[in-house]
């Protein structure tokens, strides 16, 4: 058994907070200058610019790309070897989190659901962080974290299809979703598709699609030609860079397939904004 | 084609007419921020025939919920939120003399029609620039709902603060506009 300390783990969680509120990692930041080469409006190669300009300021003057700083989003893998001393993994997520989220002057976002009320100081400054656990094999820990703001969640969707409804009815869900979002997530964006399990197993999916290095193909060939074709598909809607119109919508489309039960056709769309804000530690 | 203006809050019907969509416009001068829950508490006020806590006639409200200001700055990272949220509220703001909103993503047709009949705009910002649209806010101050937190008013002193026209007072939307000419039918 591989020992791990509680404080440890909140410490690096924090340090993976603050560093990525003003750091657009290098996926998106590539991804980004991609499409402002690309572009053909005009109206939307200066939004384009504007972005890596604001990318540029929030780096060096250690200013938050965004002020919606998000929900903080975990998927972990912790090794069936190792033994966290001194206090519950999740304790010690939640409490890096918050730390985080108070020391690099991020926004408390969370609240509750009817009143509407800041909860930074009932359950904690930002938080409960939103943690997805997996037991894994081997002995390190692996977090994953996602700033996952709140516009681009807006406009994810889920929808159990009719088998039927097949591999178009899938393109046509995605098409519609992100037609219907519009300017509203902040194009450009990177969509995270998940297809078949149940309903909220593909809903975790498609989440878990986002934390993928943007444009990394599947390993699967055929669940790779789908991304590519639900990407060219998705940026010949014309909505462009914050909407404004344009050819470069969408950054990239991450599919994750699953299993489903042969009565359903699950399919969910969990939309991500132009500031990828991801990144992962490993201990 | 569009036009490039500079132009000082706050705004008068003149400074709004000459507003197209696509338009790009540098605003200079006081602004106002409210999200939800302030414009909640905006709308009331005015239903209760109470007194605002700012001047409503020809004002900009920014839609936004900054991050906390580091210490010596004036406000943190400040980029637009999605105005569809205020969409039930700014209809009776525009009622009352609001000029400009400035947000990101759709309005629905009542808050455009009221841009239309009481000659008021409604701007984009660019989403996720936070950074860069922070720091060309010069002064805030929290005048109303403190206990709002993020979501609290403030008043905003702004210098050239980048803005689009979305929809103008002519019926305009470049949501629209922007889409149509890039979209490739099958």
């Amino acid at each position: 058994m591989r020992e791990i300390a509680y404080d440890d783990i909140v410490k690096a969680v924090k340090n993976m907070v603050i560093h990525t509120a003003t750091n657009l990692p290098e996926d998106a930041l590539k991804k980004l200058k991609e499409a402002h080469e690309k572009e053909k409006s005009p109206v939307a190669k200066k939004v384009l610019e504007q972005l890596l300009e604001n990318a540029e300021i929030a780096r060096t003057e250690k200013r938050p790309l965004c002020q919606d700083t998000g929900l903080a989003v975990y998927f972990v893998k912790l090794g069936q070897d190792v033994r966290i001393t001194g206090g519950l993994l999740k304790d010690a997520i939640n409490e890096g989190t918050e730390q985080g989220y108070i020391e690099g002057y991020l926004r408390a976002s969370t609240c509750d659901c009817f009143t509407r009320e800041n909860l930074k100081d009932i359950i904690g400054y930002n938080l409960p962080a939103i943690i997805h656990m997996d037991l894994v094999e081997g002995d390190e820990l692996d977090i994953a974290y996602a700033a996952k703001g709140g516009g681009s969640e807006n406009v994810s969707r889920a929808r159990v299809l009719a088998p039927a409804q097949g591999r178009e009815g899938v393109i046509d869900f995605v098409k519609n979703v992100i037609s219907e979002a519009g300017p509203n997530p902040c194009p450009p964006i990177i969509v995270g598709v998940g297809i078949g399990g149940t309903f909220e197993k593909a809903a975790i999916s498609s989440k878990y699609a986002l934390f993928r290095e943007a444009g990394e193909p599947h390993p699967d060939p055929d669940v790779a030609e789908f991304e590519k074709e639900l990407l060219y598909e998705l940026n010949k809607l014309g909505i462009g860079a914050m909407g404004m119109g344009g050819t470069e919508t969408v950054l990239a489309v991450h599919v994750e397939k699953n299993p489903c039960h042969i009565a359903s056709l699950p399919v969910s769309v969990n939309v991500q904004c132009h500031s990828s804000r991801h990144n992962h530690i490993t201990l | 084609m569009s036009q490039v203006h500079y132009l000082k809050t706050p705004l008068s019907d003149e400074d709004v007419m000459n507003l197209k969509a696509g338009d790009i416009v540098y605003l200079s001068g006081i602004m106002f921020t409210a999200r939800d829950a302030a414009h909640k508490r905006l709308v009331d006020l005015i239903e209760n025939k109470e007194e605002l806590p700012f001047q409503l006639d020809g004002a900009v409200i920014y839609f936004v919920g900054p991050t906390p200001p580091k210490p010596g700055e004036p406000i943190g990272s400040a980029g637009p939120t999605t105005s569809y949220r205020m969409d039930s509220y700014s209809p009776t703001l525009i009622r009352h003399g609001l000029k400009g909103m400035i947000g990101k993503g759709k309005r629905n047709q009542e808050v455009k029609d009221a841009c239309k009949e009481y000659k008021a705009v409604y701007f984009g910002a660019t989403g996720g620039a936070g950074a860069l649209l922070g720091k060309l806010i010069k002064e805030a101050e929290v005048i109303a709902y403190e206990e709002l937190g993020p979501e609290a008013i403030r008043m905003l002193r702004v210098e050239n603060f980048p803005v689009t026209v979305i929809n103008d007072a002519y019926g305009n939307d470049l949501y629209e506009m922007g889409r149509a000419k890039y979209e490739v039918k099958d």
